[in-house]
């Protein structure tokens, strides 16, 4: 996708004028949050099971090589194949390489945002093949040419009615007549649709929610079953994972998977966990001849060992932004990278660089919502305001705040100074507030007076009144 | 008198300058509550800014100003859930890898305590004296409550006024769009969080807006000031002491 | 150098480890032999009666619907009941697996079995389940020569026979079940574990029965 990051503020202000986007913003704030409050509520041992999947994966990522080792020699005790992709440019043309093999004209996809971060779509087809979205969202924001909005609902920016004209747009073989008014008739229409794609794909691509190291097995969580119908319908099932899937057995597993779903959608669980290891067996009646995993570095081993390592537990469940008033206000697609919210602004900077992201960890009231929520216990803010302190070190931080802060740090390091000053500036603004005891506009504080009042101060600093009562009082 | 707690009054640098109201309401209260309070005049910022800036070289030199200016207390109190965050939760982690720095800053960290959570935690305060009388809603402000786990202390207070009615807004701990520079760097996603947060808040028909945070409250107040909203705001600390003969932040 | 021994080299790097760390090597050895269980909520932990209660309910909850019956050879009339009050055709689609093969479904004759891996064309679809999980109300289904997977999902009803006895309290009794069948680390080549039918919430985050997989999944306990 075309990051658009640098571009935030101006992505931002026209999200807020999108009044078809606000719409469907409310749709994050109302389901999600009350959905995985309950969930949660429900579940005694709910936050103890944070802990331990926080455990798992530091356990995890502190012996990943080792981890990736075990993994790769049972995939391929079962029949299945390894590849380690460096980059997106290797993932891609590692899985070229394997639809090519195969003659593949078309391949189906589950729902994969790590396809979205190699942008593999855009590639396929520019070499011959198609790849065909069979998750719902994913599938309307392929017809739209759009990218996902959000990691596990990658329509939500969009209204029942903009669907529907996009299905009248596609699917003209069908009566133009029909009724679409329903959410049903829009899914159904879908399923017929794509039903047929599954049969015809000679790839089916997935993600992976978890990569086990006990049983070389690949796992994927989902509501709708057609990630487990790309997978199985395809005569080669393709993953796609990143590194950090790794987690050591089976029970490990379980341990994430009670956090997961609870913290995602509010279920106990999703509708299909499935678990995939090598290829069909001998005498299965169904399932893919051909078993491949892409293991993709992408930046994460750089990640390793520095204070962003935390941000390698994320289990992409969507929680830190459904609970993100920023996200709530602009949406996924204002980020202007694939990962989108609080786990987007730690991520992409780490992506895509600093100087690219920059926008993005600086986007944050630091309300803590998104940690207090986080199933992994994932520290975003303390990690947001480390690159922060990147930006700073490096001088990206936009001169006008530097100087400001540096003018301002300049008397708050100088305590007679900073009194001196503000015993003058203080009182003098209080007279600007007038009667209204209000400040409209003020050099410097556009940001701030652009939409609200200014608060004009009362008068004399607590310290100086206080002095002065002390002094009056003679000391007590 | 020596068996009273000594308190450092933290006034914050915004309830300084703008609100002294604040630093009165706040001194009454920790008085009150039989502690020997001192302000010290060395004191101006937490260094929050700065530290939230990605400026951890100014922030730490804050840091060391601060904890240098309040040696020597019992307590430190802030009423501020922010800043006493930063006190407390934030200042160990700028001295990382100065072990003589470091073990001071724990040391200052485990005194530091924000007002209204020290007052009902630490000097088990279960009522105020205070006259005021109205119908109040209460905000959360996001450091308070998440770093401070700050939430029933308040709301225990403002019950033990028998003129005070709480009517609790929607969503009270969703955040009101401050986040310090944020407001400034981002001026119009600020608006649109803080413009949700006055829907909630008019919602409630209260005739006051509480929390206890400066900055929080002044964009909150700002906002309402500038839609000509009626609601009063101020800081909690006021209506705890019973010091609402200053104007209101905002209101009329 | 491999792109593998680049990545493997970068993790060793970033972490400051070597590979041969026998320690760290240990740890990993061990934690993959012994595969501990963690913490496993108390919801499901119940007498027999009591479990198979909270897994019916969490299934229910979820949209399935529940029907029990004394023995496997109740289960060809409780499909046909089941067919027969959802106005469907009387047919299904199934494998050859051997509690199904022992249900004699030659007692409902009016009744199509059509065995193999489904070709979308079926409505209903029979499987066996071969444990099932209470805390969540999920079921455990293992691919096999006789448990197609395309069962699971292509038709437009999924009906599940699971016995009575294989209703454990929890995911990791579901876990140490296939390891009791299929040995330590490995796997059938699909287990799914099914929690209600299958659905969407992806326009306008309204749920909707029947994404791509069955839009109802009928559970029949046995015993």
């Amino acid at each position: 996708m075309q990051i658009t990051t640098p571009n935030f503020k101006e992505n931002a202000t026209r999200a807020l004028g999108d009044a078809a986007l606000q719409k469907a913003l409310k749709n994050v704030e109302i389901g999600f949050i009350a959905k995985r409050l309950a969930a949660a509520d429900a579940l005694p041992e709910f936050e103890a099971l944070r802990d331990n999947a926080r455990d798992i994966k530091n356990h995890t990522l502190a012996h990943l090589d080792l981890y990736l080792e075990e993994y790769e020699k049972k995939v391929i005790a079962s029949g299945g194949h390894v590849h380690f992709a460096e980059t997106a440019e290797d993932a891609r043309a590692i899985i070229l390489d394997i639809c090519r093999k195969r003659n593949a004209k078309t391949v189906t996809k589950g729902k994969s945002m790590i396809t979205e971060e190699i942008e593999l779509n855009d590639f396929l087809e520019k070499n011959g093949i198609t790849p065909v979205e069979t998750d719902l969202g994913e599938y309307i924001i392929q017809l739209r040419g759009e990218t996902p909005s959000h990691i596990i609902a990658p329509a939500v920016h969009l209204n029942k009615d903009q669907v529907e004209a996009d299905f009248r747009r596609v699917h003209t073989h069908l009566p133009p007549e029909r009724d679409l008014s329903q959410h049903e008739a829009l899914l159904n229409e879908a399923r017929q649709v794509l039903r047929q794609r599954y049969f015809e794909a000679d790839v089916g691509i997935t993600g992976a929610n978890f990569l086990i190291a006990e049983t070389g097995s690949s796992v994927i969580v989902t509501n709708e079953g057609n990630g487990d119908l790309t997978q199985t319908l395809g005569k080669c099932h393709v993953v796609v994972a990143s590194l950090e899937k790794l987690v050591p057995t089976l029970n490990d597993c379980a341990q994430i998977l009670r956090v997961l779903a609870r913290s995602a959608t509010g279920q106990d669980m999703s509708v299909y966990t499935t678990f995939s290891t090598g290829p069909k067996r001998a005498d299965d009646p169904d399932g893919p001849e051909e078993y491949h995993v892409v293991l993709l570095d992408n930046g994460r081993t750089a990640m390793l060992g520095t204070e962003f390592q935390d941000m390698l537990r994320c289990i992409r469940c969507g929680a830190c932004m459904n609970h993100c008033p920023v996200y709530h206000a602009v949406g996924g697609h204002a980020y202007g990278a694939v990962y989108p919210g609080p786990m987007g602004a730690v991520l992409t900077p780490s992506l895509s660089g600093i100087e690219v992201g920059g926008h993005l960890p600086n986007a944050s009231t630091f309300c803590g919502r998104c940690e207090s929520v986080c199933p992994m216990r994932i520290p975003l803010p303390k990690m947001m305001r480390h690159w922060r302190e990147r930006e700073f070190e490096k001088h990206l931080t936009p001169s006008a705040a530097r100087y400001g802060l540096k003018f301002w740090a300049f008397f708050a390091k100088r305590p007679k100074l900073y009194r001196a000053a503000v015993s003058v500036v203080m009182p003098l603004l209080s007279v600007l507030g007038g009667t209204s005891r209000r400040i409209s506009s003020l050099p410097l504080a556009g940001g701030w007076t652009k939409h609200r009042e200014m608060p004009a101060p009362e008068g004399k600093t607590f310290l100086q009144a206080w002095a002065e009562k002390q002094a009056r009082e003679g000391g007590r | 008198m020596t068996d009273q707690p000594s308190v450092g009054l933290f006034v914050t640098c915004l309830a300084d300058l703008f609100r002294p109201t604040v630093g009165f309401a706040a001194a009454k209260l920790i008085e009150d509550a039989g502690c020997r309070l001192e302000v010290p005049m060395a004191q101006t910022c937490c260094g929050q800014p700065a530290y939230n800036s990605g400026d951890r070289k100014d922030a730490r030199a804050l840091a060391e100003q601060a904890i240098e200016a309040f040696d020597g207390f019992d307590y430190v109190v802030a009423p501020s859930g922010s800043c006493a965050a930063m006190l407390k939760k934030h200042y160990p982690g700028l001295f990382k890898g100065d072990a003589r720095w470091e073990a001071r800053a724990l040391a200052f960290s485990a005194k530091v305590h924000e007002l209204v959570s020290f007052l009902t935690d630490v000097m088990k305060v279960e009522k105020v004296e205070s006259d005021f009388a109205g119908t109040v809603t209460y905000h959360d402000s996001c450091s308070g409550l998440r770093e401070l786990g700050i939430q029933a202390q308040p709301r225990k207070l403002l019950s033990s006024l028998p003129g005070v009615r709480l009517a609790e807004m929607k969503n009270s701990d969703v955040c009101c769009g401050f986040g310090g520079t944020f407001c400034v760097k981002y001026p119009d996603i600020s608006n649109a969080i803080v413009e949700k947060k006055k829907a909630t808040i008019g919602e409630t028909g209260a005739d006051v807006l509480l929390a206890g945070d400066i900055g929080c409250l002044m964009n909150m107040a700002g906002k309402i000031k500038r839609e000509g909203g009626r609601t009063e705001v101020r800081h909690v600390a006021e209506v705890l002491a019973g010091m609402t003969d200053a104007p209101p932040i905002a209101g009329k | 150098m491999s792109a593998r021994d680049n990545i493997l080299g970068r993790v060793r790097r970033s972490l400051g480890v070597s590979g041969g760390d026998a320690q760290r090597r240990a740890a990993v050895v061990s934690r993959l032999a012994e595969a501990k269980s963690g913490l496993i909520p108390a919801r499901g932990q119940l007498p027999r009666e009591e479990r198979i209660e909270v897994f019916a309910k969490y299934a229910e909850k979820y949209g399935a619907t529940i029907a029990r019956v004394g023995s496997i050879e109740h289960l060809p009339q409780e499909v046909s009941r089941y067919l027969k009050s959802n106005n469907l055709p009387a047919s299904i689609r199934m494998g050859e697996d051997p509690l199904l093969k022992d249900a004699r479904f030659e007692s409902e004759p009016m009744l199509t079995v059509i065995s193999g891996a489904s070709d979308g064309t079926d409505v209903a679809g029979v499987s066996h389940a071969r444990g099932a999980v209470a805390e969540s109300g999920t079921l455990v289904l293992a691919s096999g020569p006789n448990n197609p997977v395309t069962i699971n999902f292509l038709p437009e009803h999924h009906i599940v026979a699971v016995r009575a006895a294989d209703v454990g309290a929890s995911l990791e009794e579901a876990f140490a079940g296939i390891t009791a069948t299929y040995g330590k680390g490995e796997m059938p080549r699909t287990v799914n574990f099914v929690t209600g039918p299958s659905r969407s919430g992806d326009i306008e985050q309204k749920i909707i029965m029947g994404a791509h997989g069955p839009r109802a999944l009928h559970i029949v306990i046995i015993g």
